[in-house]
C-alpha cells in the first residue's frame, strides 16, 4: 500500500507532467487564463487519465506485450495505436456517460472533453506506464496522481495570470512569453520536491 | 513559384508553430537538453508532417467529414510507428533517449492541426510543402533552444567541449525550467522583431 503511495505523490509533485515533463503544454497554456476554464480542464485531465491508463495496461498486458496472445509473438509495435484508439474512445464513452447521468458536470466540463483526446499528457501517462512496467494498480495511482499533478498546475497557473492582469509587462513578453518564464518559475518551486519519497511501513 | 516560396518561408518566422501558433510546445521543450536529440527529433517531426500532410491531402475528397479526425489519427499514428521502428533499428541510443517522446510526436498538437487547417483543404503539392515548412519552423526553435541549453548547461556542443575545462556547467539550463525561461525570452526576442504584440 506505501508503494502506491509512494508513486502517486510522487506522480503529482515529483514527475509532475507540466513542469517536469512539459506534457499537455499546448492546453495547458491556452485554457490557463480563467481560473473557472483551468478547473474544467484539470478535472477532465483527471477523469480521463485516471480511467485510461489502467486501461491501457491491462490492454498492453494482455493483448500486446511479448507472448501475451501467442507465444513468440511481439505485437508491441502497435501500442501507439491501440493507446490512441482506447483514449479517443474512453474520451467519447464518458462524454456519453456524463451527458446522461451527470448533466450538471457534463456542463461544466464542456468542450474540454474532445480536446483531451489529443491532450499528450494523456498518451504520455500510458507510454511512461509501459516503459516503467508498472501492474494494474500502480498504473491506476499513477494515472490518477499524474492528473491531480495537471490539476494543480493549471489551476495555479491560472490563478497567476488573472493577478497578472493589472501588472505593466513589456510589450513582446505579454501573454505567451510571460507565461512560459511564469511557468518557469514553477517549475523550479517544484524543484525543491525533488527527494520526496513516502515510506509507509 | 512565388506562392511555393511563401509557403515554405511562412513558418519559419511569421507564422512559426511554435511561438506564434503555439502549437507542439511539449516536445519542443522535452528533447532539447542536448542537440544530438533535439536534431533527430527535428527530422522524426518534418517527416511525419510532411507525409502526414501529403497522405490527407490525396485522401481529402474521400474522407467524411464526421469521421475526419479518426482518420487523421489513424494516419498520423501509422507514420509515427514506421518512425519509431526506423529510429530503434538504426539509432538505437538515440531512440532510447528519446524515450516516449517519438511516441508522442502523435498528440503533438503541429501535426494534427496542419492537417486540419491546412490539408483538408489544399492540393497535395501545396500540403506537402506546407509540412515541410512547418517541420523546418519547428526544428529551428528546438536546435535553437537546444544549442542555448547545451552550450550554457554543459558547454558543449553535440558532445564536444567547446567551452574552456574550468566552466563548471549551469544545471539550471539541463532542468526544466531552464527550458521554459529560455523559450520565454525566445519568444520575446521574436516578437520585439515582428513587432506582433498579444493584448494583454
Amino acid at each position: 500500500m506505501g508503494h502506491l503511495i509512494d508513486i502517486f505523490v510522487r506522480a503529482i509533485f515529483v514527475e509532475n507532467m507540466i513542469l517536469a515533463y512539459f506534457l499537455g503544454m499546448c492546453s495547458f497554456l491556452a485554457l490557463s487564463k480563467k481560473v473557472d476554464t483551468a478547473f474544467g480542464l484539470g478535472m477532465a485531465v483527471v477523469f480521463v487519465l485516471g480511467i485510461t491508463c489502467p486501461l491501457n495496461n491491462l490492454i498492453f498486458n494482455l493483448l500486446l506485450k511479448d507472448g501475451a496472445i501467442v507465444e513468440g509473438v511481439n505485437l508491441d509495435f502497435l501500442n501507439f495505436l491501440c493507446f490512441i484508439a482506447v483514449i479517443a474512445s474512453t474520451v467519447q464513452l464518458v462524454e456519453m456517460l456524463l451527458d446522461r447521468f451527470f448533466p450538471p458536470l457534463y456542463n461544466s466540463l464542456g468542450i474540454f472533453l474532445p480536446l483531451i483526446t489529443v491532450n499528450c499528457s494523456i498518451l504520455g501517462g500510458s507510454l511512461f506506464m509501459v516503459e516503467r512496467d508498472y501492474t494494474l494498480a500502480e498504473s491506476a495511482a499513477y494515472g490518477f496522481g499524474s492528473g491531480m499533478g495537471f490539476f494543480l498546475a493549471i489551476i495555479a497557473l491560472a490563478g497567476i495570470r488573472t493577478k497578472l492582469r493589472y501588472s505593466h509587462i513589456p510589450p513582446g513578453l505579454r501573454g505567451l512569453g510571460i507565461t512560459f518564464i511564469l511557468t518557469g518559475l514553477m517549475a523550479l518551486g517544484f524543484q525543491c520536491f525533488s527527494s520526496v519519497a513516502i515510506q509507509v511501513p | 513559384m512565388a506562392n511555393v516560396k511563401k509557403i515554405v518561408m511562412d513558418p519559419l518566422s511569421d507564422n512559426n508553430p511554435i511561438t506564434v501558433q503555439m502549437l507542439g510546445i511539449c516536445s519542443a521543450l522535452a528533447v532539447t537538453v542536448q542537440l544530438k536529440t533535439a536534431f533527430t527529433m527535428s527530422i522524426a517531426v518534418t517527416a511525419v508532417l510532411s507525409c502526414s500532410n501529403l497522405i490527407i491531402s490525396l485522401l481529402r475528397n474521400v474522407i467524411p467529414p464526421k469521421i475526419r479526425m479518426i482518420v487523421e489519427m489513424v494516419v498520423i499514428a501509422s507514420l509515427v510507428i514506421v518512425v519509431d521502428q526506423i529510429l530503434q533499428a538504426f539509432a538505437y541510443e538515440v531512440s532510447k533517449e528519446l524515450s516516449v517522446f517519438v511516441g508522442l510526436i502523435i498528440t503533438n498538437c503541429i501535426v494534427m492541426g496542419r492537417a486540419e487547417a491546412f490539408a483538408m483543404s489544399n492540393p497535395p503539392k501545396e500540403s506537402f510543402l506546407d509540412g515541410v515548412g512547418n517541420g523546418l519552423g519547428y526544428s529551428a526553435v528546438l536546435l535553437t533552444v537546444a544549442f542555448l541549453r547545451e552550450v550554457i548547461g554543459s558547454g558543449t556542443i553535440f558532445g564536444l567541449k567547446i567551452l574552456p575545462e574550468s566552466y563548471p556547467g549551469n544545471g539550471l539550463m539541463v532542468i526544466a525550467p531552464g527550458a521554459f525561461v529560455i523559450i520565454g525570452l525566445l519568444i520575446w526576442a521574436q516578437r520585439t522583431i515582428t513587432k506582433k504584440y498579444e493584448d494583454a
